[in-house]
């Protein structure tokens, strides 16, 4: 006992190497989020010494202080908030859309191979159609309206969501369900105890990556017919060359999309316990 | 003259994988286990032994025969035969408790009942202290005996167990055996067994069907007259297991070698 305590110190003990290139070796937790801070840090670094010393023309590159200056300007004329509220409405409808449809047939391809076999072909050969191609179609069949983003969104999203909402489902071990079947439990007993139960964590995965993709469409969703929006806003400052305006909406799109990111990651880890509890 | 708790009579599986010949796994097959019987089927492996429990549990189905339960007819799985697997079972979601608890959903018990029930197979398999531990902070000999309390608790009429201990280390092996004896003979029940490991058959059952490699038949039929209450290491190294052993082996040997496709020499040439 004594022995093994030793050991586990002299590991917690200030001399431990670091090794950070041994193959799948673990760096300790400070270090990692060091190194992502700094990655991002240097990045904003030499964006910083570029414009400031006007190595690159304030045109093709505005420095950090313009981007800020102009997300104020935005902030105090409401802009801001208004392009954002409209986007926020459109991926949250468009990727709710997709998923309500997503999940119960991706559950019933998962689960029944006559519907995989019906769906499948179909979803495949959509999914590699570019959703960019379909924006003069939908303008045609919806309109300019909110209702044409939406279905930007959901051309973009619903045919790879679909599929991998099958394959959560059908990772769910053979053996499980034939042992739930000799409990006496029904099928559908089984689908909604045992399969959805043990799906649930990877399709929540699912939700989150494809909420992501809903957030990479929303330009291409945005790129016409559209008066507000985040999309919307740096499809215009094309037009006028404002490119502090373009990296401003670029930021504030990756950032929430990285909120919304982590917000799921966060629920994830609360409603999974059970998924990582380790003796 | 009561019925057998098991029946099969004259089971043929076929499968037919898409475009390669039919597979016969199992060929003409028939087996009765008594009630309170443990009886084991042992075969080198792919001999078809799983296929052939896996029908007995209504999860495969025969191209041809019958499968009786106390009389009855089955066709597909019911809560009158339980299954443990070789492969790790439990719901990760679940608790040790709600594991076993889950088994009872479909019995008429009431909640006050079904507690009882539970914490009497807790302690059967030994696992007090562990109700409310989850799954992957157990060892692989531990789930097992969560499996085989869940397996239990329903009362179901029969055991079927498909390898059971074959994921599991050599020491733990040796334990579940031990575990499995004692609360067999504590609490008798009607077992048909799985598995390629002889010494394990011996140990466990009242009678062993040897089959052959595929198309997987029974070849023959040996009866265990060892006493019980049976301790493992008094028996595995007394005369009459030894001779067991030596009878089962060659036989088991023999289908593997047919299996294998290369005649090892047994002698000097």
């Amino acid at each position: 006992m004594a022995s093994h305590l030793s050991i586990e110190s002299s590991n917690q003990g200030p001399h431990r190497k670091v090794r950070l290139l041994e193959l799948r070796a673990d760096i300790p937790a400070g270090l990692y989020f060091v190194a992502g801070a700094s990655f991002i840090g240097a990045f904003i670094l030499i964006w910083l010494i570029l414009t400031a010393l006007e190595l690159v023309l304030p045109m093709f590159l505005p420095g950090p202080k313009s981007v800020w200056l102009e997300f104020v300007r935005q902030i105090r004329e409401g802009i801001l908030l208004q392009d954002t509220g409209a986007s926020l409405y459109r991926i949250t409808l468009g990727w709710l859309v997709s998923t309500l449809l997503a999940l119960p047939i991706g559950i019933l391809m998962g689960n029944f191979r006559f519907f995989e076999g019906l769906f499948e072909p179909f979803i495949d050969l959509v999914r590699y159609m570019p959703a960019v191609a379909f924006v003069p179609l939908t303008i045609l069949w919806t309109g300019v309206g909110d209702g044409q983003k939406i279905l930007i969104l959901f051309i973009g999203t619903f045919f790879q969501e679909v599929l991998m909402i099958m394959d959560n489902v059908k990772g769910v071990p053979r053996e499980m369900i034939e042992v739930s079947s000799t409990f006496g439990l029904s099928r559908w007993e089984i689908l909604y105890h045992v399969i959805l139960r043990y799906a649930l964590p990877g399709i929540w995965d699912t939700f989150r990556i494809t909420l992501g993709w809903a957030w990479t469409y929303l330009v291409v969703a945005e790129l016409v017919a559209a008066n507000v929006g985040l999309g919307y806003r740096i499809m215009r400052a094309q037009r006028f060359l404002q490119t502090e305006s373009i990296i401003l909406g670029i930021l504030i799109i990756g950032l929430l999309g990285l909120f919304t990111d982590m917000a799921f990651k966060a629920a994830y880890k609360r409603m999974f316990r059970w998924m990582d509890r380790k003796g | 003259m009561t019925e057998p708790m098991l029946e099969m009579k004259n089971i043929w599986v076929k499968f037919t994988p898409a475009h390669r010949p039919e597979v016969v796994a199992v060929e003409d097959a028939s087996i009765t286990v008594q009630e309170n019987e443990f009886v084991s089927l042992i075969g080198p492996s792919g001999c078809g032994k799983s296929t052939l429990l896996r029908a007995a549990a209504g999860l495969e189905q025969p191209s041809s025969g019958i499968i009786k339960v106390q009389g009855q007819t089955v066709d597909r799985p019911g809560a009158d035969r339980g299954m443990v697997f070789q492969a790790y079972t439990l719901f990760p979601w679940l608790t040790v408790k709600e594991n076993i608890q889950f088994a009872l959903k479909k019995t008429a018990l009431t909640s006050a009942e079904k507690e009882d029930r539970v914490q009497q197979y807790i302690r059967l398999i030994g696992l007090e202290g562990f109700e409310n531990s989850f799954p992957n902070q157990l060892s692989g000999g531990m789930r097992q005996r969560v499996a085989i309390a869940r397996a239990l608790v329903y009362r179901p009429k029969i055991l079927l167990m498909d390898e059971p201990f074959g994921a599991l280390d050599a020491q733990t092996r040796l334990l579940m055996q031990e575990l499995l004896l004692e609360v067999w003979e504590k609490q008798r029940s009607t077992v048909l067994f799985v598995t390629h490991d002889v010494e394990e058959a011996i140990l466990l059952s009242d009678r062993i069907l040897v089959m052959t490699t595929l198309p997987g038949k029974i070849k023959s039929e040996i009866n265990i007259d060892i006493p019980r209450p049976r301790r493992l290491v008094e028996m595995e190294t007394s005369i009459p297991f030894a001779a067991y052993k030596k009878q089962l082996l060659e036989l088991v040997r023999e289908e593997a070698r047919k299996s294998f496709g290369y005649q090892v020499s047994s002698g000097v040439a």
